[in-house]
């Protein structure tokens, strides 16, 4: 069976989980083949294996963090032309998608991005589903010239445990000059939260221009951590300055499609809804009940969120103790 | 310093947006169309560069004949002249085959600079800007939220999920800007009136030396097999708080077992 290349996400030596995502969908398309870019291979690889990594190919580089996403797609690129994969998965990040569309321009193939789901076509090639204009459309495509590279949403496929040897396989690579262009002179970490992260936790809870203020904002942090689910914010919010921008959730930010999406004081405007519309549930609590959000909800509270969050939680809280 | 900035029209979110049978394209002509969104902070971005260091802004755009009119807006902004990449056989190019015509067209009308917006709201896949980079040989600074130009060098402030780089390289390169990189202006009257006499060139294949197999559907590598529209949601429950509104949805959040 062909191997299929899974370029491994990964901060300081922890595998995220949109790479166990990908391995199984590699999985269903041929032998799944980690990609490690950079130092610290040795601490992913047990996890690689939980998730069926039959090996990982690995390029210990310093250059991967020093040069902006043309080394990755060029040691990718090596390894297309060594291994002759059947397909190639990246994880629909912003770096993933340009990593993949300039693999798909050395390799001269297709490349279909946000991938919700991936399977065995019967053609032999990959199925790719797809939810466009905000999830109102579902679609099937496929790559037809080329080698399928595929960049999958995180938080869309669930992960499933298999065993794998995740032999380590180390890889001779230099960045070429062209792909030193652009050059990363420092690097500021974002704040890391102990919450979940926004593209990866099972409940989000989202607030909206109705939270008043940076301060009124809080009792969405609180509602979140009484549920352990992750933050999110619409443009409302971040445009003010309540919120930080990482945690937008919609058209212009990040697309989550979690099993519990709660929005909290947000009208939803068609801007924020293209970004969340797909989750499994959603509720909503707002004062006005015009507010396009409750079209969407499975659940909602038309009322002051100032009064029916803190009872909420009060509620969560009662019933986490009994 | 001669900046170009790429802007697509697409078709406006609030519309409903209609894939075409068969094809699986999308159906720009069923949809009013508008600038891409991030599109605006790609073309403010360039004139603020041009007003600083001086030099050009030329707006470029692939699309059918009614990208005219956002072309003509973007000029309106305050750009100096613009190309408009047009021809029948351009429909249903993917990303990998529009790449390749802009970075034919970009390699004959000249730049220092490329903007680009990061992502377009309609078929979003973030990707051109970085397959642009790719086929012209010259460093990518995407995701910028900040742009400082300075003689021949570029730096932006490139965000990403876990915080952000500082990134450096030299000119000629390609950048893509996030929306919270500027605020973009909006056109004065003036401007509106100024734009209607500033020059717009017309590029086709045949002028640009593309063979028609290389691009539109035939010369696209990925295809759209089938397609339907989503089941609307069920209707779901609303309650309106009559002092109990916490309680019931965490009745509610229990029954569904997420507590």
């Amino acid at each position: 069976m062909a191997e299929v290349l899974v370029l491994v996400e990964q901060a300081g030596g922890e595998v995220k989980k949109v790479t166990a995502e990908l391995l199984t969908v590699a999985a269903r398309l041929g032998t799944p083949a980690a990609v490690w870019a950079g130092p610290g291979a040795e601490s992913g690889r047990e996890r690689l294996a939980g998730f069926g990594a039959a090996k990982v190919y690995v390029a210990d580089s310093a250059e991967f963090a020093s040069y902006v996403v043309a080394p990755k797609a060029e040691l990718l690129a090596q390894l297309v032309a060594s291994a002759s994969p059947a397909a190639v998965l990246i994880a629909g990040s912003a770096e993933g998608k340009e990593i993949a569309g300039r693999l798909a321009v050395k390799t001269g193939s297709g490349v279909l991005t946000d991938a919700v789901d991936v399977t065995a076509g019967q053609d032999g090639g990959a199925l790719v589903s797809q939810a466009n204009f905000g999830g109102s459309v579902n679609v099937h495509s496929k790559v037809k010239s080329g080698l399928p590279i595929i960049t999958v949403r995180p938080n869309a496929v669930a992960p499933s445990a298999a065993d794998g040897a995740a032999e380590l396989v180390p890889v001779s690579f230099a960045a070429s000059d062209a792909a030193k262009g652009a050059r990363v002179v420092s690097h500021e970490a974002a704040e890391r939260s102990a919450r979940p992260d926004l593209q990866e936790a099972q409940i989000v809870v989202s607030g909206g221009r109705g939270t008043g203020s940076a301060e009124g904002f809080g009792v969405i942090e609180r509602l979140a951590d009484a549920l352990g689910a992750a933050v999110g914010a619409s443009r409302a919010v971040t445009d003010a300055g309540w919120y930080p921008h990482a945690f937008q959730v919609g058209q212009t930010g990040k697309t989550v499609s979690p099993q519990l999406y709660a929005a909290v004081g947000i009208s939803g405007a068609i801007q924020h809804r293209a970004g969340m519309q797909t989750s499994k549930t959603i509720i909503a609590v707002n004062k006005d009940p015009e507010a396009p959000i409750f079209e969407i909800a499975d659940f909602g509270v038309v009322g002051d969120l100032f009064t029916v969050v803190p009872q909420l939680i009060d509620e969560i809280t009662k019933r986490k103790a009994s | 310093m001669n900046i170009v900035v790429l802007v697509k029209q697409v078709p406006d979110t609030e519309s409903e947006r209609k894939l075409v049978p068969g094809a699986g394209t999308l159906d720009r002509a069923a949809a009013d169309g508008l600038i891409n969104e991030l599109d605006e902070y790609a073309i403010e971005e360039g004139l603020r560069i041009a007003g600083a260091h001086g030099g050009e802004v030329t707006i470029m755009s692939m699309g059918p004949a009614k990208a005219a009119e956002s072309i003509r807006k973007a000029l309106s902004m305050g750009a100096d002249k613009a190309v408009h990449v047009l021809d029948d056989g351009l429909a249903g190019s993917d990303a990998l085959a529009t790449s390749a015509v802009l970075a034919a067209a970009l390699g004959a009308v000249g730049f220092d600079l490329v903007i680009a917006g990061s992502e377009s709201t309609d078929a979003r896949t973030g990707v051109l800007p970085a397959m642009l980079a790719e086929r012209l040989g010259v460093p990518q600074l995407t995701q910028a939220s900040k742009v400082d130009i300075s003689g021949t060098s570029v730096t932006v402030r490139r965000v990403s999920d876990d915080g952000f780089d500082v990134v450096e390289a030299s000119l000629p390169a390609v950048i893509s800007v996030v929306e919270k990189i500027n605020e973009p202006r909006y056109p004065s009257f003036k401007g509106i009136m100024a734009a209607k006499k500033k020059p717009v060139q017309t590029l086709t294949l045949a002028g640009l030396g593309i063979p028609a197999e290389a691009a539109g559907l035939a010369g696209s590598a990925t295809q759209v097999c089938d397609f339907a529209a989503r089941p609307p949601r069920a209707a779901g429950v609303i309650v309106k708080d009559e002092g109990d509104g916490g309680v019931k949805a965490a009745a509610f959040l229990a029954e569904r077992k997420f507590i």
